[in-house]
């Protein structure tokens, strides 16, 4: 398992590097080094002259990819694109257009994300296995039909609609919690009880339909009519037998989204006013600073590579078959 | 006995949810010892990018900037028009005319002989900066922090890591120090370029600095170098000298770009690893000011602490007409500031924003279009007033006219719209006509704004009002009110261009005109649609071409646009900070400037020359209203609008008054009634908790029968 491991991060140095350059591309597709100076500098009062000395400070000065009046190898390294991305590929992301240290900013902000994030996950996957099994003991019945009817509803409804919903009823209507902010340590409770109900709520509709049909997979088959042919409750037969051996598509979706809990969600934490990675990347792209969006999308890159291999791996251990070669 | 045990828990718990006083304001958003404390809660939604006041030059950044750094002037926070007074001064600085020898000149002065003026500060004894570590000084009087490692620097996270804070005066030396900040190319500040034309020997020193900064690795040390425009006869006198003539140099003192920078502050942050760490003077400001900034985390809250250091102030004891009436002068000569501490808490969407202000969470709040019906309403005559929502809350209303403009420009050096031609002339004419600003108002301002007349807004000098100040070219005056002339008139002018029925006569083929756009968000496509129906009206078809901002600045750069919009935010209240957008001179194409429609007049331009260096009076007047004429005649823009600022208060925040010009800080004014704050709070924030015994009561309601049905199941016989 090891080598094949050690074989998938291997892999995904070329296709880091492809991001990197391909972000790189497209970002200056659409933004030139002039557009970043002025972004930075402002659009009053700012001479042509002050915008050559903010690209030169900031290494804007140089080619793009290709120094072809330099020599050797610096034909390669004296280019923004080795200033800029080359010891991105080492997590080094340098300072932000603006003079902040990118490396210090993402690890103060994951925290914020990773609070909303991770009891999300955790208590939304608990509530829509719990949910899903409930209506497959009830299937073919009305209860499973009302409560598919009930899924679909929930999932048809925009995720915007249940930030502001839940803004309005529980924190204007009802005043039970802020309706907004964050705090450190354990006042960050009462803000992040809002958003982590309605991250749960919000994913109710999607979550809990997917794993009745993981489910109802699973129950039609033999190793569960032998279950029940020995007597075994219902209940064990779904918690013990049917559950375990769903694990594992319920595990591709959740493994894989894993390390991108660190990224944050844009719009949650953008209408609670929580300082996270979301934000920070939203903010890097609306102030057109190519540093922080770069960083974003490489660090978004690595945990997705980082997420794929660690389903691969989850797969050995839930189901012993499964063999990594 | 466990039964009973459960009992006691579930009626516990329903007597905790349902007992409302035990939990009081669950909602609210800040720690409960604060509600007694005398803070003011406000709300931004930009961060600001830089606090260094050399590089600073944004309203989101001023907010806090203008309450810590003290230019020499500052505006009155009462008086209106906006005038000027003394912040650190003993009193406004003499102006002294010098010929080209640096003599002195005497009276009467002629314009032809001034080479230089001379500005002449005399600076209050005894200010004080904030405590801050890097004017700490150890026993010996050696600083603490001037010397540190890069290995010292490596722990120091935030300034709260360093043990040691200290102050000192506020000297002479430390404007000048500024001023030169101005001229280091390290420092980008966007005033360099411009001040460069006017105070002697910044030019050279940013030769100077630029050679020193290519060929050092080391910190460099401003006090090495010399400016000769800026002098100090001591500790408390300086001057500045500029060349020629430069009135309008006043307002750029009462700017951040002027705020005192003490050199020991450079000196501190240049040192090794302090700017890897995040720490530097775009984050950490140094000021004497009123206020200090306490937390600077953009992306939750910045707060803002009284300086322990500050002098005090006294709060102004004359005002305004109707300023007595309003209360705003029941603290007049009291010592400054009443409030102990700001918190600032970024809120980046509009509806969580106001509903924490309907809440009682944040003392003051602007007015979305969202919010805008509910806190608005229109009396039978027609006056803006609070809804009665609000009314009951006790909030109200200010509104101000901003000093601002936004116009649709047309590009002077386009073939078909722009030039000196008649038949040019014309066509903007009838566009202008054709292009009902108060229409665009109603519909996408909710009215908050005002058409233009001319260039100049209302509340600078050289505004006219009524029939005085009227666009006669697209206006009437018409029972005591301007009304725009009528689409037939236009489309008579537009047949005297030679454009019949929209119909180019020497093509014969329909004219269509280009707009730049740069419009996002919900409402573009409808403000979009707005126009091209306006143009319609006189069959001109206008063909919109989206394009995102940086594109935009490039067409606009190479004058490629024909039809654009922009606007334009007062730096100071001074018509020449408007006339000056259409000085040839400025041209954006030729010259780089801020002219975007390139208009090109030499009789304006003569005019301007004149006008800039006249002080107040009715010969400026005069010559202001020639201008104004002549841009209204030619027409190279369409004055849209001036826009209008509404922001609500909640009762328990005294002394507000709409107070336009950002770089002065106005904090220290304001008062808060926490007792009254606090009653509002209580009782518009109880908690409501019927709703969730409902919740669990359905929730039993439908556990029971699940746990029947399953039973029923386990019994079922196997088939």
């Amino acid at each position: 398992m090891m080598s094949y491991i050690a074989r998938r991060f291997l892999y995904a140095i070329p296709i880091l590097l492809g991001v990197n350059i391909l972000t790189f591309l497209l970002f200056f597709f659409v933004n030139t080094p002039d557009d970043i100076a002025r972004a930075q500098l402002g659009d009053r009062r700012v001479t042509a002259e002050a915008v050559e000395q903010w690209k030169a400070s900031k290494g804007y000065d140089k080619p793009m990819i290709w120094n072809s009046d330099a020599n050797g190898l610096k034909k390669v390294s004296e280019t923004v694109f080795y200033d800029k991305s080359i010891r991105m590929m080492f997590f080094d992301f340098g300072s932000s257009d603006s003079g902040r240290d990118i490396n210090y900013d993402i690890s103060q902000r994951m925290w914020p994300s990773l609070a909303i994030a991770v009891p999300s996950l955790i208590v939304g996957l608990a509530i829509n296995i719990s949910f899903a099994l409930m209506i497959v003991f009830f299937r073919g019945t009305t209860i499973d039909t009302v409560a598919v009817v009930i899924c679909v509803f929930l999932l048809s409804i925009s995720s915007l609609f249940y930030i502001i919903g839940g803004q309005f009823l529980i924190s204007k209507l009802l005043h039970l919690v802020p309706i907004s902010g964050y705090d450190t340590g354990i006042n960050a409770i009462k803000f992040l009880t809002l958003p982590i109900l309605i991250g749960v709520i919000g994913g109710i509709g999607s979550g809990v339909r997917l794993y009745r049909t993981f489910f109802i997979e699973e129950i039609s088959k033999d190793y569960v009519r032998t279950a029940r042919a020995k007597g075994l409750k219902e209940t064990t037969v779904l918690f013990k037998h049917v559950l375990n051996n769903a694990l594992i598509p319920i595990l591709t979706g959740v493994v894989v989204i894993l390390p991108l809990l660190f990224m944050g969600s844009l719009l949650t934490e953008s209408f609670f006013s929580i300082p996270g990675l979301g934000s920070y990347t939203i903010d890097g792209i609306q102030r057109q600073d190519f540093a922080i969006v770069r960083s974003m999308v490489y660090l978004g890159s690595v945990l997705y590579i980082i997420g794929l291999i660690l389903t691969d791996i989850s797969y050995t251990i839930v189901d012993p078959r499964v063999r990594l070669n | 006995m466990r039964l009973a045990v459960h009992t006691t828990l579930l009626t516990t718990l329903l007597a905790l949810i349902t007992s409302h006083s035990a939990f009081a304001a669950w909602n609210n958003p800040y720690a409960k010892d604060e509600s007694n404390k005398n803070i003011l809660y406000s709300a931004f939604s930009e961060r600001p990018k830089y606090l260094d006041p050399v590089r600073s030059y944004a309203e989101s950044e001023y907010r806090f900037l203008a309450q810590i750094y003290e230019p020499p002037l500052q505006y009155h926070y009462l008086h209106r028009p906006y005038t000027l007074q003394t912040q650190t001064l003993t009193q406004m600085p003499d102006i002294v005319y010098l010929d080209k020898n640096g003599r002195e000149l005497d009276k009467p002065i002629k314009a032809e002989d001034i080479a230089f003026t001379e500005y002449r500060f005399k600076l209050q004894q005894g200010i004080k900066y904030q405590p801050h570590p890097a004017l700490a000084k150890n026993k010996d009087g050696q600083h603490y922090y001037h010397q540190l490692t890069k290995q010292e620097t490596q722990s120091l996270k935030t300034l709260n890591h360093f043990k040691h804070t200290g102050s000192r005066e506020l000297v002479a030396n430390d404007y000048i120090h500024q001023i030169k900040r101005i001229a280091d190319p390290r420092l980008h500040s966007p005033i360099n370029g411009l001040m460069q034309n006017y105070i002697v020997g910044l030019k050279e020193l940013n030769t100077e600095l630029k050679t020193a900064r290519s060929d050092s690795q080391t910190t460099i040390d401003l006090r090495d170098f010399s400016l000769s425009g800026a002098t100090s006869l001591n500790d408390h006198q300086f001057s500045i000298r500029i060349y020629g003539q430069y009135p309008q140099f006043i307002y750029w003192l009462a700017m951040p770009f002027f705020a005192p920078m003490p050199w020991e502050a450079d000196i501190f942050y240049a040192q090794p690893g302090l700017a890897e760490n995040n720490i530097s003077l775009n984050w950490y400001p140094i000021g004497t000011g009123a206020y200090m900034l306490s937390e600077n985390n953009p992306n939750l809250r910045m707060v803002l602490d009284k300086n322990p250091n500050f002098r005090g102030q006294k709060y102004p004891s004359t005002g305004d007409i109707g300023d007595k009436e309003n209360g705003l002068l029941d603290d007049a000569g009291k010592m400054i500031p009443f409030i102990d501490k700001a918190v600032y808490i970024l809120e980046k969407e509009s509806i969580p924003y106001w509903n924490k202000f309907l809440q009682g969470y944040f003392d003051s709040s602007g007015i979305s279009s969202d919010s805008f019906d509910s806190a608005i309403s229109f009396s039978s005559g027609g006056d803006i007033e609070v809804s009665d929502e609000m009314r009951a809350k006790g909030v109200s209303l200010e509104t101000v006219v901003n000093t601002s403009l936004f116009y649709l420009g047309f590009n002077m050096l386009d073939p078909v719209i722009g030039g000196t031609s008649e038949r040019a002339r014309l066509l903007r004419q009838a566009i202008s006509i054709a292009v009902d600003y108060e229409e665009y108002i109603s519909i996408f301002l909710n009215g908050r704004g005002i058409a233009g007349q001319g260039p100049i807004p209302p509340g600078i000098f050289g505004y006219q009002e009524g029939k005085a100040g009227i666009n006669s070219m697209v206006y009437d005056w018409q029972n005591n009110k301007y009304q725009r002339k009528s689409i037939s008139y236009a489309k008579s002018l537009l047949e005297k261009a030679n454009y019949k029925n929209g119909i180019d006569g020497l093509t014969a083929k329909p004219l269509s005109l280009f707009y730049e756009s740069v419009d996002q968000g919900p409402d573009s496509k409808a403000r979009l649609n707005w126009l091209r129906k306006q143009l319609e009206k006189i069959d001109i078809q206008l063909i919109i071409r989206s394009t995102d901002y940086n594109r935009f600045r490039e067409k606009m750069s190479a004058g490629t646009a024909q039809l654009f919009n922009w606007g334009w935010n007062a730096d100071y209240p001074d018509p020449e900070n408007f006339l000056f957008l259409l000085y040839g001179p400025q041209g954006k194409v030729k010259h780089k400037g801020e002219n975007a429609a390139n208009y090109n007049n030499p009789e304006f331009d003569r005019l301007f020359d004149k006008m800039k260096n006249m002080p107040n009076s009715p010969q400026r007047q005069k010559t202001i209203n020639e201008m104004v004429k002549m841009v209204q005649h030619d027409a190279p823009w369409i004055f849209a609008f001036h826009p209008k600022s509404f922001s609500l208060q909640h009762a328990w925040y005294k002394n507000t008054k709409p107070f336009i010009m950002g770089n002065t800080g106005t904090l220290k004014y304001k008062r808060i009634d926490t007792n009254l704050r606090n009653q509002n709070r209580e009782q518009w924030n109880q908690p409501v908790t019927w709703p969730i015994i409902l919740i669990l009561t359905l929730l039993i309601a439908l556990i029971i029968p699940a746990v029947l049905a399953y039973k029923k199941h386990e019994r079922k016989r196997a088939l």
